[in-house]
């Protein structure tokens, strides 16, 4: 078979179709971070005293640590003075009431993105807590959820309106010290979405959020925290896509889960963030921390996420299985194309006896990308006859991408069961030929190949969320074929 | 329908069809046959586009079209269909589904309109039937786990759903067993039509004794030296290839 790099290479070029900005005005503050900065913040969102010490807590913390430099991405230092760490939408100061009192400007964003908020919202019966730079915009379907009992909304709002809760569970799962990031995150995070499920509810719709990333040259710090209580049950809901900018945009956020006995985290994730054009200009660079503290005994937490944004992507959604039983899975397909470069992967850590994990990745390269899976599997000594189920493929499209695959298994426990699979392969130019015979263009066929190596994660998402991430896909390769 | 005038090709410099001229009109069965190594594959794949085969003389014209200049998919939506000797896997990828895409490019092409899933499954629910595929091979995985049999009668079931004008069938009876070649070679028949031209390209004159064909040729060493009628195909059955060759010499 002779295999054609330079008809693989001609796919890989492709226009970002998220790429346009929305004039709006914004309420920055000026470039730079210092413990003013930071009270600023805190000020400006009128947090109370314990939230802002616990923030200067973080950025003093944060002052001692040095940027990781393990992850296999590469990038041009950070320089954190030269970000910008707060920006609101200046419509928040009449702060719109409901959706008709929302900037049409914003909500134009969405259309365009298409995310029609109004029509999307109610045809599909999702909550939808939109963030538009920092600050919360539009909020529905409140009365719905809160007869239940659901609190869902800003973190801000949280803040005000429940802060026994947020006291009681922030920084729980992810300490302020836990990494670089997460300090700075801590210390300087401007808003993001809360949610709590109450004893015994089950969550009367999927809830989900957009986050966007907006006014130019300001770092995006969201903190998400999702509480469900003994016996509840919760699918959440995350998408993202960013306009196309010339410098590059850091992102650090901390997504931090509680589940408490019975209770169910299903949590998924469609993100597609500029990546940066063709010759790795721009582009966002995404420094996550994500993880679930599976606290109660059969809890279980299930991570979803299709990557396919993003320069730089560093990111472990995280399962700590700490009671009895408790179950964590890990579904992943990560997808980077012309000089993107994803390390990203799991930690399941298995503290309670008969615990279970899942990992599932399909890492995809095409162009020059480079796509690590890193993750790690810990049996503790406690950890009586669990068990973890790894598989981990990757795909390569053309010849000048690269994958790689960092598994890391640690067992103290002689009755665990640890299985690990591994794969990688091309896509196949008997594939697409086959494909091209029976009259299916070269894209649409590449499309089908991909969308086939990821059926297992797919069938994961919530329906609606299957179909966007197959769009996304075929979005993010056009051209990476031809 | 299809008209190969001297047409020369190379695989990484060296020259495998060395001038092949070979003339198919609507409604006729041509069977090339020939041993190992003499072009019969490259051939088929010429025909349907595969890269990696350089042209360095010669025409072929399919229905007023310039063959040789169109991509695969553009020759498919034209009504070339290849089965592959070997059809490959496609991990994750259904079966109904890719037939599906398959037929609805083709059929936009023909400025039809695209078949949605319900009228899909109506459509091919008879076609299923022809080769006795079984209906749960639909819903699998393209190729994948199948049998080297079901393989075969997947890729007639296909060509019952594309409706093709020239089918070439690549050693479609190869690792077949006597009662799979005869489901396969029935359902073949049966899309035998006037309007239908099919290229078969075997070893072996057992399937022709199925499949009977208009005209045989005797490709060897790149060229078609003998071309005669399904007596020939005996013919070489009982004394092998070099007689026809020291004929031609």
């Amino acid at each position: 078979m002779s295999t054609n790099p330079e008809e693989f290479d001609s796919i890989a070029g492709k226009e970002y179709k998220a790429g346009f900005v929305t004039d709006v005005e914004t309420d920055t503050v000026p470039p730079g971070l210092n413990e003013d900065v930071i009270r600023l913040i805190s000020a400006k969102k009128e947090e109370p005293e314990w939230l802002l010490e616990w923030r200067l807590k973080a950025y003093q913390h944060w002052l001692t640590l040095e940027e990781p430099t393990w992850p296999n991405v590469h990038y041009p230092p950070v320089d954190f003075q030269a970000s910008s760490y707060y920006s609101a939408p200046k419509s928040k100061e009449d702060a719109p009431k409901s959706l008709d009192e929302v900037d049409p400007k914003l909500l134009e964003t969405y259309e365009k993105l298409g995310i029609p908020l109004r029509e999307h919202a109610k045809l599909a019966g999702v909550a939808v807590d939109a963030v538009f730079d920092s600050v919360s915009v539009a909020t529905t379907f409140k009365k719905k959820l809160s007869d239940v009992g659901v609190i869902f909304g800003s973190f801000s709002d949280a803040v005000k309106n429940h802060p026994e809760l947020v006291k009681k569970y922030l920084g729980t799962v992810v300490p302020i010290t836990d990494n670089f990031y997460a300090a700075l995150n801590s210390a300087v995070f401007t808003d993001g979405s809360f949610c709590y499920i109450p004893k015994g509810v089950r969550c009367p719709m999927e809830l989900s959020t957009y986050f966007r990333i907006n006014a130019s040259n300001t770092g995006q710090f969201e903190r998400t925290l999702i509480v469900a209580d003994e016996g509840s049950h919760v699918s959440y809901l995350e998408g993202c896509t960013a306009p196309m900018r010339d410098e590059n945009q850091l992102h650090a956020a901390v997504v931090e889960l509680v589940a408490l006995d019975d209770s169910e985290i299903k949590y998924s994730t469609v993100q597609n963030w500029y990546p940066g054009d063709e010759n790795g200009v721009g582009g966002i660079y995404n420094f996550v921390t994500k993880r679930a503290d599976c606290r109660g005994k059969n809890s279980k937490v299930s991570w979803t996420q299709v990557e396919t944004g993003s320069a730089i992507t560093w990111k472990y959604p995280s399962c700590i299985l700490k009671g009895e039983n408790s179950v964590g899975e890990f579904y992943s397909v990560a997808l980077t194309n012309n000089y993107q470069q994803a390390d990203t992967g799991t930690k399941m850590i298995h503290l309670g006896k008969n615990t279970r994990s899942t990992i599932i990745s399909k890492g995809i390269s095409a162009g020059r990308a480079q796509n690590s899976y890193r993750g790690l599997v810990k049996i503790t000594k406690g950890a009586e006859g669990s068990r973890n189920f790894t598989q981990c493929d990757s795909l390569l499209i053309g010849d000048k991408c690269g994958a790689h695959t960092f598994p890391y298994i640690e067992v103290k426990n002689q009755s665990a069961q640890v299985e690990h699979e591994a794969s990688t392969s091309k896509i196949d130019e008997d594939q697409l030929f086959y494909c091209r015979q029976r009259g299916i263009s070269e894209e649409d066929a590449v499309n089908m190949i991909v969308n086939g190596f990821c059926k297992e994660v797919f069938k994961e998402l919530p329906m609606e969320f299957a179909v966007e991430a197959q769009k996304l896909l075929a979005v993010s390769l056009e051209g990476a074929v031809g | 329908m299809l008209n190969i005038s001297n047409l020369h090709v190379k695989v990484e410099d060296k020259e495998i069809l060395k001038g092949i001229n070979l003339k198919v009109n609507a409604g006729e069965v041509h069977a090339i046959m020939g041993p190992n190594g003499s072009g019969k594959s490259t051939l088929s794949h010429v025909l349907s586009g595969r890269s990696g085969y350089e042209v360095t003389e010669g025409t072929v014209d399919f229905l007023d079209n310039n063959l040789l200049e169109l991509s695969p998919e553009e020759r498919a939506h034209l009504g070339v269909f290849l089965a592959f000797q070997y059809p490959v896997e496609i991990p994750g990828v259904n079966n109904a589904y890719m037939l599906k895409a398959a037929l609805n490019a083709i059929r936009t092409y023909r400025g039809e309109e695209e078949l949605d899933a319900m009228d899909f499954m109506a459509f091919v629910k008879d076609k299923v039937k022809l080769v006795q595929l079984k209906e749960d091979l639909l819903s699998r995985s393209v190729n994948e786990g199948f049998s080297g049999g079901e393989k075969k009668r997947n890729e007639i079931f296909q060509m019952a759903v594309l409706e093709p004008k020239l089918a070439i069938l690549d050693e479609t009876d190869s690792g077949l067993d006597i009662d799979a070649l005869k489901i396969v070679a029935d359902g073949v028949n049966a899309l035998r039509s006037p309007e239908r031209s099919m290229v078969m390209i075997t070893h072996y004159q057992r399937l022709l004794d199925y499949i009977e064909p208009d005209f045989v040729h005797v490709l060897v060493d790149g060229k078609i030296i003998k071309s005669g009628d399904k007596k020939l195909a005996l013919e070489l059955e009982k004394r092998g290839y070099d007689w026809v060759r020291e004929e031609a010499a």
